[in-house]
């Protein structure tokens, strides 16, 4: 048994929603939450948590999904790798289907690019051990998460003088685009579900100056249904009561300062950089770079030749993910973006803002 | 047999000549023994048909890994096809099994899977009337691939299709869903799934247990590829009714589910190799789940949808959550990916 | 982003361990959670043990919605 059944239990999201909509109905205007995470988003959507939510708490989607925030020269760079000779590229499944400028990875699998879904970065690293005259590239996307275990699979690559190992950095931090969310003038978010798993690694307090510069709100929140609907509970007793500090409702699993075994081993191997987020455009110390001991790993350094960046016209990805609009107010939503043939990414990760949207919340009376 | 078995297959082996002919008759024939297949003529010239429509199909097998916990490629290819004349109403009485192999494929792999397809025959009580084999330059196929036909009949009266599926129906599964799809994607990323094993099986001495039982059953699919996710959708367009599942009654394992939950996949997507979802009207639903239950192949059937009429504009496949919402229930798109994010 | 899902751990070598959840198990590195013993649940994700679950705030976490669930009864 994963997680306990009171987790899912219909009686406590029913005394949840009753607190929430009792709240609700004593602000005078909408309150508008923020979740920025792809599973948080995933969990919402497939226990059919937002038609739950009384008129007055609007809860939205941000830049949660790493497979949207990644950037087309990206994808780009990795077609252009897996060209190269005697070269396996090996991904997570997420980024199969993300439009590059001209194809995807799924397309260039099909047509016969050596490209490898594994679940594990080690599972590259075995690839690499198995086969010592290929080259094994993996694609190193993901917040905080998941660029402890790429720096891990990096180190154990070099104590194993696996030399044939390398990745193509992509990892980004969240705190970042957060600090400038808040700062967006055209956004209006009242407060933050914040990611319960990029908080096991950093602990909660790295979300501190949300409250404590800006004034929002946020809880750390885990990702069953009661622990969802406990966060928008939290957040609106925040909001209503003026309030906004950052409440830790994982603390199951989440600690104040997180794993610093894993931030260790991430600040061995990786170092801040600008990085581009797709709808943000550049934000300083946004991603992760390999440090220079590291370079004969990057593969971000080999020169290869890249078709010009293409980011489709009419596409509003970037406005979806700062939270500006929802996406059916989106021209291409649903009619030339679908899931089976998305233009942007958000249509792409079934965690995607987008792809979320249209699977469970399309059709008439649901999507608000 | 296995003397005969060759080490590793040989181009040779399908060029027509003697190699091909050791192959046949050392590996093939013995496990897939009968007289129809032993005379090696061009064509299987079949008894007369017993009475009612003939049913006819075909299908293609492709899976990595061959060998899998509870089946491999071979029984697969008698079951997947067994059971598209089964759930299509239809007595299954003889298949054709065509093999394409990989140059340099492992003969026991080969013999394991005939061995598989004989058994999975013999259970399902069809024979394999004709086949043939090709071999593939290496690195032009993955190991095996099988194509088989199957060709059954109808008995008079059974009247199984989706035009009959109708508001006030509700919709059986005879076993727990996604035992195939979690075996195969357990093995190709490294888990060890336990006790969990495929659940390909044919389906037909199933299905005739509850015609026997005097069940009116509407309409019948196996949700093999895209799993109940892409049944229900193409019922629900064919039909023009509306399905709504009950997350809480859809019969899963708990290691089925386990799998999901760490590779990320969507249980509803995977697929199954030996389970039928048949719709029945609901006057009959106890009566067709104790036929069901009755069988061991469906000792663990449940009832986990129903039958609407569709409002205009209705979402046409709803599951009603655990927690007591609903959300609407799409087809995937492509195949699931596992995911990390 | 980042699924991840509580297993526990079963057993362990300096490195590597199995985790466990409802008779599924994998080999997992313990690289990124040196300390954990076997018997704990621990967070998986991409094939690491990323953090622990803390019992103690799990049974509260439960305490606290069976509480609200018994309040909404009463209501």
């Amino acid at each position: 048994m994963s997680e306990a059944p009171e987790l899912r239990d219909p009686r406590v999201i029913a005394a949840l929603i009753g607190e929430i909509a009792s709240v609700a109905e004593t602000m005078d205007r909408q309150v508008v939450l923020m979740e920025v995470c792809g599973t948080h988003t995933h969990a919402v959507a497939g226990a059919g948590l937002r038609r739950m939510l009384p008129e007055g708490v609007r809860l939205i989607s941000g830049p949660g999904c790493p497979v949207c925030v990644t950037p087309v020269d990206y994808l780009d760079r990795a077609l252009a790798l897996a060209d190269l000779p005697d070269t396996t590229v090996c991904t997570f499944g997420d980024l199969m289907r993300v439009p590059s400028s001209l194809s995807s990875l799924e397309r260039a699998h099909a047509e016969g690019s050596p490209i490898e879904i594994v679940y594990s970065p080690r599972d590259a690293l075995d690839m690499a051990r198995a086969n010592p005259k290929r080259q094994v590239i993996f694609l190193g996307v993901g917040f905080e998460t998941t660029a402890p275990t790429i720096a891990a699979a990096i180190a154990e690559a070099e104590t194993g003088g696996v030399d044939n190992f390398l990745i193509l950095p992509g990892n980004k931090v969240m705190p970042p685009p957060m600090r400038s969310l808040v700062e967006d003038q055209e956004l209006k978010v009242d407060g933050f579900l914040l990611p319960g798993h990029v908080s096991v690694l950093t602990g909660w307090e790295c979300f501190r100056f949300l409250a404590e510069d800006y004034q929002v709100p946020g809880a750390v929140v885990g990702f069953s249904p009661a622990d969802i609907m406990r966060g928008v509970a939290d957040l609106l007793h925040q909001v209503a009561d003026g309030r906004s500090k950052i409440s830790n409702l994982y603390s199951r699993v989440v600690s104040p300062q997180g794993n610093r075994v894993a931030a260790d081993m991430v600040a061995r191997v990786f170092e801040p950089v600008a990085t581009a987020w797709r709808g943000f455009g550049e934000i300083p110390d946004s991603g992760l770079g390999l440090r220079p001991d590291f370079a004969h790993r990057d593969a971000g350094l080999i020169d290869v030749e890249l078709p010009p960046p293409h980011e489709p016209t009419g596409c509003a990805c970037g406005d979806v993910l700062r939270g500006v609009i929802d996406p059916p107010e989106c021209p291409l939503f649903a009619a030339a973006c679908r899931p089976d043939s998305p233009v942007g990414a958000c249509m792409v990760s079934s965690e995607g803002t987008c792809a979320a949207w249209y699977r469970h919340e399309r059709l008439t009376g649901t999507a608000r | 047999m296995k003397k005969n078995t060759p080490r590793r297959l040989l181009l040779g082996h399908g060029s027509g000549g003697r190699l091909t002919h050791e192959l046949v008759e050392g590996t093939f024939l013995p496990a897939l023994n009968n007289p129809i297949l032993a005379s090696l003529t061009d064509a299987a010239v079949l008894p007369e048909l017993p009475p009612g429509r003939p049913a006819l199909t075909t299908d293609g097998f492709v899976v990595d890994p061959p060998i899998f916990p509870g089946g491999n490629l071979g029984e697969l290819s008698v079951c997947g096809t067994v059971n598209d004349l089964a759930v299509a109403g239809a007595r299954p009485l003889w298949l054709t099994w065509g093999l394409i192999l990989e140059e340099g494929a492992d003969g026991e792999l080969i013999a394991a899977c005939a061995a598989g397809t004989a058994s999975a025959a013999s259970e399902a009580g069809v024979q394999i009337v004709a086949g043939d084999t090709k071999v593939v330059p290496r690195g032009k196929g993955d190991r095996i691939y099988a194509v088989t036909a199957g060709l059954g009949v109808v008995p008079p009266g059974r009247e199984i299709s989706d035009a009959r599926i109708d508001a006030g129906d509700v919709v059986i599964a005879s076993g727990p869903l996604g035992d195939h799809g979690a075996t195969i994607m357990a093995a190709r990323h490294r888990l060890d799934a336990g006790s969990l094993v495929s659940d390909c099986a044919p389906l037909n001495g199933l299905i005739e247990s509850v015609f026997a039982a005097g069940i009116d059953i509407h309409s019948m699919h196996d949700p093999t590829r895209g799993g109940v996710l892409t049944v229900c959708n193409e019922v629900a367009e064919r039909s023009g009714k509306r399905l709504i599942l009950s997350e809480t009654a859809i019969p899963v394992r708990p290691q089925v589910r386990a799998v999901c939950e760490v590779l990320g996949l969507e249980v509803l997507g995977l697929a199954c190799e030996g389970r039928v979802l048949a719709w029945v009207h609901r006057d009959q639903a106890d009566a067709a789940l104790d036929a069901f239950r009755a069988h061991p192949q469906g000792a663990e059937a449940a009832i986990f949808a129903r039958v609407e009429d569709a409002a205009e504009g209705a979402i046409p496949v709803v599951m009603e959550t655990e927690v007591g919402s609903t959300r609407p229930l799409d087809m995937l798109s492509g195949s699931d990916l596992p995911r990390i994010c | 982003m980042c699924l991840a899902i509580p297993m526990l751990l079963k057993e362990r070598n300096e490195f590597e361990g199995v985790v466990e959840l409802d008779g599924v198990s994998r080999t997992v590195s313990l690289m990124l959670l040196p300390d954990a013993d076997v018997g704990e649940h621990v967070l998986i994700h991409a094939g690491y043990a990323i953090g622990q679950v803390n019992a103690e705030e799990a049974a509260q976490t439960l305490e606290l919605l069976r509480e609200h669930a018994d309040n909404m009864v009463d209501l």
